[in-house]
C-alpha cells in the first residue's frame, strides 16, 4: 500500500463490481464529494434540457406545449436547479475540498455524510419521477403556493401526486443538507489542524461555516411548512394554508417558506463567493486584499439573510414594508464590502487568466448585475410595479445561473486538477467561457427590458402587438448559446480525465492546504502536515523551500501582519 | 499534578452538569447542532400554531377540543414526562464515574415514564372527539402532540438501544458520548414538551 503512488487511481487490480461497490458503500469524503459533484450535473443538464423547452416556446407568440406541461417544466426546473443542481453542487465541493483545506482526514461524521449525499440521490429521483404519475409532475412553481398548491376549497383542478412526491423529496433533501451542515460545523469547528485557527481559515472553508449556519437554522422551518402542506393536502382539508377551506393562512405559508428561502438565496450565493474569493488572489499572485473584513462581511450576510425574507412578499399587503425594505437595503453593504475587496486584491496583481480566472472574473461581472437589480426590487415603490415580470427572472438568473453557477464553473476548473490530477484544457475551457457569458448576457438582458415592460412571468404566450417578439427571440438563441458552450465543457471533462495534461500537486502555485497534498489525494489525505501560521499556508511553505523565506522577513510579514 | 502552582480553572456549574469535565467530543458537538436544528423545526410548528390561533374567527370546536378541567390527566403525564429527565441525568451522571449498573438503573427508569407518557398520548388520540381534519385547531393539535410524540419515541429507541448496548459491556468512564448526547436530547424534548403543552392547555 505505502508504494502505490497517490496519484495511482488504484483500481487496475479491480473487478468492475468491486469498483462499484466501493463508490457505492464510501464514506471518503472526496468520493462523496465527487458522487454529489457528478449526480447534481446530471440533473443540472436536466433541468437545463427543460428551460430549452420552455425558452423555445416563448421563442415566438402561439404556444407549442400545453399549459400544463409549460407549469411542469418551469416549476421542475426551478426545483432541480436548486434542490437538486446548486445546493449538492456546492455542498460536493464543500465535502471535498472542506477538510482538506483545514488540514483534517474527513469529516466529522463520515457515515452521516454518505447518508447525506444518499438521501439527497433518493429525495432528487423522486422529485423527478413525479413526471411518471397521473397529473404529472409538480406544477405549483418551485415556491409552490397554496391555495394553487392545495387541493382543497376553491381549486377546480387539484394537482395530483406529483405534488406531494414533491413535498415529500424536497422534505428528504432538506434533511440530506441538515444533516451535511451539522457534519459540516462539526468539522470545521472541532477537526482543524494544529495552528489552523479561526481567523487562518480560508474563504471558502469561511463560506461553508456561514453556509451551514443557515441551513442548519432555516432548512428545518422549511420542512415544518413541508410537512404541513402535505398534511393540508391529505388528511387537514386545507385547515393551515387554504382560507377557502377551514380558515388557514395562506401567507402562513409564504412567511414560513420564505424564512427559509431567503437565507437560502446566500446558502446558494455564499460558496461561490467563497470559491471566488480562493482564485481571485492566486491568480492575481496577491494575498487577498481585507481577509478580516470578507470573514465579517460573510458573516454579515448570514445574519442579515434572516431578517430580509419578506421582500418576497411586498405585494401580499401583510407585510411591514419599510422595514423589510430597510433590512434589504443593508445587504449591499457586505456585498459592497466583498467586492470592494476582490477587485482591490486584482488591483496591481500580475493577474493570468485561465479559465477559473475567467469565470471568477465573469462572476465579478454577472453577479454585480444580479445584485444591483436586487437593490431594485428592495425598493417597494419599484417592486410593485415589477412584482412577477421577467424583471425577476433575469434579475434571479443573474444571481444564480451567472452567478452561483459561474462561481460553480470557476471551481470546476480550478479544483479539477485536485481531483483527478489533470489539467482541464484551457482552449476548450475559454470557448465554453465565453459562450457562457455571451450566451447569458443574450439570454437574461433582454429579458430585464421585457420585465420593465411588463411582461408576466410563468407564462407561455404573450401577445403579438407588445413589441416582445424581438427580445425573446434573441432570449432563445441566448439560451441555446449557452446549451452549446456546455458541449465543450462536457466534452473536456471526459478528454481531460483522461489524456489531460498532468496537473502535479499544486499547478497554480496556491495558497491553501489542499494543494499541499497529492492530486488527487491519498484516502487520508495528508501524509505530513505543513505548519499554518497564517491564512496562506502553502505560500509561507513555498517561501520557506525556495531559500527566500526561512525568516526573512519580505516573504512572512505581508501574510503574518494580515493576522494581526 | 502535585507541582502544579495554580488550581484547576472550575469547570462552570451548567457545564459540569450537562457535559462533564472532559472537553466536549466531536460526538457531542453534532448533538448540540442537531438540536438546534429540531429547536428550529418546532419553531416552524408553533409559529403556524401561534398565527392560525391569533386570526382564528372560532378557535377551539363546537365540541370543546382538548381543555385542562375535569380532565387532569395532560398535566400528570407531563409531569411524569418532566421527571424522566432526573434518571436520565443520573445516568449520564453515572457513567462518567464509570458506574455502569447505576447507568443501567437511570436508562430503565427513563425509559419507563417515557413509554407511560407516549402510551398516553396514544390513548388520548384514540379517545378525542375531534380529528386533524377539524379545522386549525385539531390540525395544530394533532401535529404538535404528533410531531413531538415522534421525537419521544425517537428518544426511547435510542436509549433503549444504549440500554441494551450496556449488557455488551459498552460504556466506561471515558467513552460514554452517546449517553451524552442521548441525555442532551432527551432534556431537548422534556423541554419542547413543555413549550408545546402551555401552548395547547395553557395559553
Amino acid at each position: 500500500m505505502a508504494t502505490v503512488a497517490p496519484t495511482a487511481p488504484g483500481y487496475a487490480g479491480m473487478r468492475a463490481v468491486d469498483v462499484i461497490i466501493e463508490w457505492l458503500s464510501t464514506t471518503d469524503h472526496k468520493k462523496i464529494g465527487l458522487l454529489y459533484i457528478f449526480t447534481a450535473l446530471g440533473f443540472a443538464l436536466v433541468g437545463g434540457a427543460f428551460s430549452l423547452v420552455m425558452r423555445t416556446e416563448l421563442a415566438q407568440t402561439g404556444t407549442i406545449i400545453g399549459d400544463e406541461t409549460y407549469n411542469q417544466l418551469f416549476t421542475m426546473h426551478g426545483s432541480i436547479m436548486l434542490f437538486l443542481f446548486i445546493l449538492p453542487v456546492a455542498a460536493g465541493f464543500m465535502n471535498y475540498i472542506v477538510p482538506l483545506q483545514i488540514g483534517a482526514p474527513d469529516m466529522a461524521f463520515p457515515r452521516m455524510n454518505a447518508l447525506s449525499y444518499w438521501m439527497f440521490a433518493f429525495g432528487g429521483i423522486m422529485m423527478v419521477s413525479s413526471f411518471a404519475f397521473s397529473g404529472g409532475s409538480a406544477s405549483a412553481g418551485w415556491t409552490s403556493y397554496p391555495p394553487v398548491a392545495s387541493n382543497t376549497g376553491a381549486n377546480a383542478q387539484p394537482l395530483g401526486a406529483g405534488t406531494d412526491l414533491w413535498l415529500v423529496g424536497v422534505v428528504i433533501l432538506g434533511a440530506a443538507s441538515t444533516a451535511g451542515a451539522i457534519n459540516f460545523l462539526t468539522t470545521i469547528f472541532k477537526l482543524r489542524a494544529p495552528g489552523m485557527t479561526m481567523f487562518r481559515l480560508p474563504l471558502f472553508t469561511w463560506t461553508t461555516l456561514v453556509t451551514s449556519f443557515l441551513v442548519l437554522l432555516a432548512t428545518p422551518v422549511l420542512a415544518s411548512a413541508l410537512i404541513m402542506l402535505f398534511v393540508d393536502r391529505n388528511g387537514a382539508g386545507g385547515a393551515f394554508f387554504d382560507p377557502t377551506g377551514q380558515g388557514g393562512q395562506v401567507l402562513l405559508w409564504q412567511n414560513l417558506f420564505w424564512f427559509y428561502s431567503h437565507p437560502a438565496v446566500y446558502i446558494m450565493i455564499l460558496p461561490p463567493m467563497g470559491v471566488v474569493s480562493e482564485i481571485i488572489p492566486v491568480f492575481s499572485r496577491k494575498p487577498l486584499f481585507g481577509y478580516r473584513s470578507m470573514v465579517l462581511a460573510i458573516v454579515g450576510i448570514g445574519l442579515l439573510g434572516f431578517i430580509v425574507w419578506a421582500h418576497h412578499m411586498f405585494t401580499t399587503g401583510g407585510v411591514f414594508l419599510p422595514f423589510f425594505m430597510a433590512s434589504t437595503f443593508l445587504i449591499a453593504v457586505p456585498t459592497g464590502v466583498k467586492f470592494f475587496n476582490w477587485i482591490s486584491t486584482m488591483f496591481r496583481g500580475a493577474v493570468t487568466l485561465p479559465t477559473a480566472m475567467l469565470f471568477a472574473i465573469g462572476f465579478l461581472m454577472l453577479f454585480l448585475i444580479g445584485g444591483i437589480t436586487g437593490v431594485f426590487h428592495a425598493a417597494v415603490p419599484v417592486d410593485f410595479h415589477l412584482h412577477d415580470t421577467y424583471f425577476v427572472v433575469s434579475h434571479l438568473h443573474y444571481v444564480l445561473a451567472t452567478g452561483a453557477a459561474f462561481g460553480i464553473l470557476a471551481a470546476v476548473y480550478f479544483w479539477f486538477p485536485k481531483m483527478i490530477g489533470r489539467l482541464l484544457n484551457e482552449g476548450l475551457g475559454k470557448l465554453h467561457f465565453w459562450s457562457a457569458f455571451i450566451g447569458a448576457n443574450m439570454l437574461f438582458w433582454p429579458q430585464l427590458m421585457l420585465g420593465l415592460d411588463g411582461m408576466p412571468r410563468r407564462i407561455n404566450d404573450y401577445a403579438p402587438y407588445g413589441g416582445w417578439e424581438l427580445m425573446n427571440l434573441i432570449s432563445t438563441v441566448g439560451a441555446f448559446v449557452v446549451a452549446a458552450g456546455m458541449i465543450p465543457f462536457l466534452f473536456n471533462i471526459l478528454y481531460s480525465w483522461k489524456y489531460g495534461e498532468e496537473a502535479g500537486d499544486d499547478p497554480w502555485e496556491a495558497n491553501t492546504l489542499e494543494w499541499a497534498t497529492s492530486s488527487p489525494p491519498p484516502a487520508h489525505n495528508f501524509d505530513r502536515l505543513i505548519p499554518v501560521k497564517s491564512e496562506r499556508p502553502l505560500f509561507d511553505h513555498r517561501m520557506v523551500e525556495s531559500g527566500t523565506g526561512a525568516g526573512s522577513a519580505s516573504a512572512t510579514q505581508p501574510a503574518a501582519a494580515q493576522d494581526g | 499534578m502535585a507541582t502544579q502552582t495554580r488550581p484547576m480553572p472550575q469547570t462552570p456549574f451548567l457545564r459540569r452538569i450537562f457535559v462533564g469535565d472532559e472537553p466536549m467530543t466531536v460526538g457531542l458537538w453534532g448533538m448540540v447542532f442537531f438540536i438546534f436544528s429540531e429547536l428550529m423545526f418546532f419553531s416552524g410548528l408553533i409559529a403556524a400554531y401561534l398565527a392560525l390561533r391569533e386570526d382564528a374567527v372560532v378557535w377551539a370546536p363546537t365540541n370543546g377540543g382538548h381543555v385542562l378541567g375535569a380532565d387532569f390527566r395532560p398535566v400528570f403525564f407531563t409531569i411524569l414526562l418532566v421527571l424522566s429527565s432526573i434518571p436520565m441525568q443520573w445516568a449520564a451522571m453515572a457513567i462518567r464515574q464509570g458506574k455502569r449498573r447505576q447507568l443501567r438503573w437511570g436508562l430503565f427508569l427513563t425509559l419507563f415514564l417515557g413509554i407511560a407518557f407516549i402510551i398516553n398520548t396514544g390513548v388520548e388520540w384514540a379517545t378525542l372527539d375531534f380529528g386533524i381534519g377539524d379545522g386549525p385547531y385539531g390540525a395544530t393539535f394533532y401535529i404538535l402532540t404528533g410531531f413531538h410524540g415522534a421525537h419521544v419515541i425517537g428518544g426511547l429507541i435510542f436509549i433503549f438501544t444504549l440500554w441494551l448496548r450496556t449488557y455488551l459491556g459498552h460504556f466506561d468512564a471515558e467513552r460514554n458520548t452517546a449517553v451524552e448526547a442521548a441525555s442532551m436530547y432527551w432534556h431537548f424534548v422534556d423541554v419542547v414538551w413543555i413549550l408545546v403543552f402551555s401552548l395547547l392547555f395553557l395559553a
